[in-house]
């Protein structure tokens, strides 16, 4: 508890992904969604006579997109919007299925940006503990191992590749239970 | 002086016919405007004889007075909505309606035969009364309007028997699935002009492809996403000579039989001078239309969001003669640069933003917009949506003295200069200076007073003004109202003008067609001390809160003021959140 903290078990704790990704990367996709959504900030804050514009449009900025701006006429915007909001609401569904489990399951990997909430996100749907994953061993520490059946139809363990190669070629999701778990687990 | 022996021809020895004769050659709404106004006898020759009207505010007279003002009319252009309405800042329902026009027409026996109308709301009811009530009814024209489907489309199909032109222009139109092309019956083969790009319901094909083939003199098509390319290249089989195509869908296979067909069609089409349409294109298939390209005086691409920057510049190269052109910006500046050396007949651009909210990404900067200007000495008509502008850029740009519209769209509206971190008010300043004939100016980018000062002392042609974002004080809106006399329509919205500025010469809105404020310093005191003083301006405020009229103190901001010359004051038709002071 609080020896963990004086600890600093960041430094050392065993993380999904290849060695120089860190949450950082996932902070900065998320701040660059938000920013996609607001008109960029003025940047003549420096300027005297602007400086009064700048309070004002600063307040206007906060929101999501000032209304009416860019002045184009809605019509023309609906037929461009769409395919822009379709490109980004279809999501990568894969199936999932769990051994032992008596229907599958579907999620959606654009929803999940990374490999901890991929993990998070199948512990939460078939409750189970997926293990610590290491490159070395694969998933310690359970029975249960997350695995993908990825473009060649081989069978795969989730956290090797980085994760866009993932979510470009994998198909399924399998999550593997028992002896031919632990066959996959013991990388030699 | 010299009365006695000048010799004088009294033009009122000419019967009324021969008087008659002269005014059919005066077109201009103005020139004829004048002429009524020289004697009575001129006025009642003008006034039974004029048969096109143009009214550029539907408020400004009731339909009543109109018809008795010019019983003949067989041609109304009519505007609702002010121009902001376009981009979402006019509520729904406030006002803009056409039943009641169609109504006092039919109950007048007017000969309606063509209407046109801009930002109205247009209801299937009054479609039908419009296609029962005049029989010789030719042509209607429909840009920016709502309010009705296809069902009233099928009325004016069904019971117009000589109708020419059907012109649906960027309108929201609900899909009622009824087969409206089919109403045209089999005798209906006067059609010349049919565009129903904005509808987004599917065409009954087969009636389409009758119809094209029985309207011997069509010459405009323009077909909507619903229609399929091979059912395009059917229709250019059968109607070779047309002069403006707006395709569908233009998704084909390259290999497929209906392509090749495609190619052989559109080569016997050596009319087509306007083409636009691509609302669903696939990449790489545009060479087929290469053989018509050469002979182009306007292309549209600007709902080809499939297209890339190579092949519209490809595409491009082989439009010499090419006068107007509307494009994407992912033509990029390059691109634009291609425009440049290639299209030399160039008068109108506009460059679209193919993602609006991307501020940081618009493809275009003032590169392209230079390139353009250098290279297009007839260009006199622009509206650039961009990444950024510099002082120098428009500097340069002023070099092009033709301009008669120029608008430009900052997608980040108070951007500077990028370069020297200043306000954009040379580069307007350049513009305003150099272009002498410029009548609509649309501004963006980070501005202050002086940019206004420049424009009321140059812009002296001016009769368009649209503001955003833009401005210090009351000064700046000063500069304008004293400066542009010739302003018609001035339009501003989150700038701090204030009551100073909006009532320092109240008389100067009587000259105007209109004035929409908002988001701007002005109080609800000015605005009705100004109703008060002004009986020929109707001053409404679009009050969207919760409060009512009453629990608003005088020196509370408005949000959104309109106001408008009229002669017949007061509309009945405003709702509830609409003031009308």
């Amino acid at each position: 508890m609080e020896t963990e903290k004086d600890l600093n078990l960041e430094a050392t704790e065993l993380r999904l992904g290849l060695p120089g990704t860190s949450n950082e990367s996932a902070k900065n996709t998320t701040h660059r969604s938000n920013k996609r959504a607001l008109p960029e900030q003025p940047m003549s804050a420096n300027i005297d006579t602007a400086s009064k514009n700048c309070d004002q449009e600063t307040a206007q900025h906060t929101k999501a997109q000032v209304v009416g701006w860019p002045p184009i006429r809605s019509y023309r915007k609906n037929c461009l919007q769409p395919k822009k909001s379709e490109a980004e609401m279809s999501g990568i569904y894969v199936k999932v299925s769990m051994d032992g489990a008596p229907y599958l399951r579907k999620i959606d990997l654009k929803v999940v940006k990374g490999y901890p909430e991929l993990l998070k996100a199948l512990e939460d749907m078939f409750k189970f503990k997926a293990g610590e994953y290491s490159e070395r061993e694969g998933y310690n520490g359970s029975e249960f191992v997350p695995t993908y059946e990825d473009k060649d139809g081989d069978w795969m363990l989730v956290g090797d590749v980085p994760w866009e190669m993932f979510t470009s070629c994998c198909k399924k999701l399998r999550i593997m239970k028992g002896s031919e778990a632990r066959g996959l687990g013991c990388v030699v | 002086m010299l009365w006695g022996s000048r010799k004088t021809i009294n033009m009122n020895y000419f019967p009324d016919e021969v008087l008659e004769h002269v005014f059919d050659f005066i077109t201009s709404h103005k020139d004829r405007n004048s002429v009524s106004l020289v004697c009575k006898s001129w006025y009642k020759i003008e006034k039974y004889s004029r048969q096109r009207v143009f009214l550029g505010n539907c408020y400004a007279i009731c339909p009543e007075r109109l018809i008795a003002r010019f019983p003949e009319l067989k041609s109304l252009t009519l505007k609702g909505k002010p121009h902001f309405a376009d981009f979402n800042l006019v509520p729904d329902d406030w006002g803009g309606f056409l039943y009641p026009w169609i109504k006092a027409m039919a109950k007048s026996r007017i000969g309606l035969e063509e209407l046109k109308l801009k930002r109205m709301v247009v209801s299937d009811e009054s479609l039908e009364l419009l296609s029962k009530s005049f029989p010789n009814f030719k042509s209607l024209v429909l840009v920016s309007c709502e309010g009705f489907t296809t069902d009233g489309l099928a009325a004016i199909a069904s019971n117009c028997r000589f109708l020419r032109e059907l012109d649906l222009q960027e309108n929201e139109v609900e899909d009622h699935r009824g087969h409206w092309l089919s109403c045209f019956p089999e005798s209906c083969t006067s059609l010349v002009s049919l565009n129903f790009a904005c509808l987004k319901g599917e065409i009954n094909l087969a009636s389409l492809e009758r119809l094209v083939a029985r309207s011997t003199n069509l010459k405009s098509l323009r077909l909507n996403r619903a229609v399929p390319f091979d059912t395009l290249q059917r229709l250019l089989i059968r109607a070779p000579q047309l002069v403006d195509l707006g395709t569908g869908s233009y998704v084909h296979d390259p290999s497929s039989e209906a392509y090749n067909k495609f190619k052989a069609a559109i080569q016997s089409c050596n009319s087509i001078r306007s083409l636009s349409g691509f609302l669903e294109v696939a990449p790489r298939c545009m060479s087929a239309i290469y053989p018509i390209c050469e002979n182009l005086t306007f292309l549209n691409l600007s709902y080809a969001a499939g297209l890339q920057s190579n092949e519209l510049t490809k595409l491009i190269q082989h439009c010499r003669k090419l006068q107007r052109l509307w494009i994407l910006d992912c033509i990029g500046d390059k691109g634009l640069g291609v425009v440049a050396s290639t299209c030399k007949e160039l008068q109108e651009l506009r460059v679209f933003p193919s993602n609006p909210f991307d501020a940081g990404n618009a493809a275009v900067t003032e590169e392209g917009l230079i390139l353009v200007s250098e290279g297009c000495p007839k260009l006199n008509s622009l509206l650039y949506f961009c990444q950024q502008m510099t002082n120098a850029a428009l500097i340069t740009v002023a070099n092009c003295t033709n301009f008669i519209r120029f608008r430009l769209c900052i997608l980040d509206p108070i951007k500077p200069d990028p370069v020297t971190n200043q306000p954009l008010d040379e580069g307007f300043g350049a513009i305003v200076r150099s272009c002498k004939g410029l009548k609509r100016l649309s501004l963006s980018g980070l501005l202050t007073d002086q940019v206004f000062y420049y424009i009321g002392m140059y812009a002296k042609k001016h009769e368009m003004l649209s503001i955003a974002f833009a401005g210090d004080s009351d000064k700046g809106m000063l500069y304008v109202l004293n400066g542009c006399k010739k302003l018609r329509k001035l339009e501003i919205r989150d700038c701090p003008f204030g009551d100073a500025a909006l009532l320092e010469d109240m008389g100067e809105y009587e000259t105007m067609r209109s004035l929409w404020m908002s988001t701007c310093d002005v109080t609800l005191g000015a605005c009705k001390m100004l109703a008060k003083k002004m009986p020929n301006l109707n001053v409404e405020i679009i009050n969207e809160s919760e409060q009512t009229e009453s629990n608003l103190d005088d020196s509370q901001k408005v949000d959104k003021m309109y106001l408008y010359r009229t002669l017949v004051g007061h509309r009945e038709d405003a709702p509830e959140f609409v003031w009308l002071l």
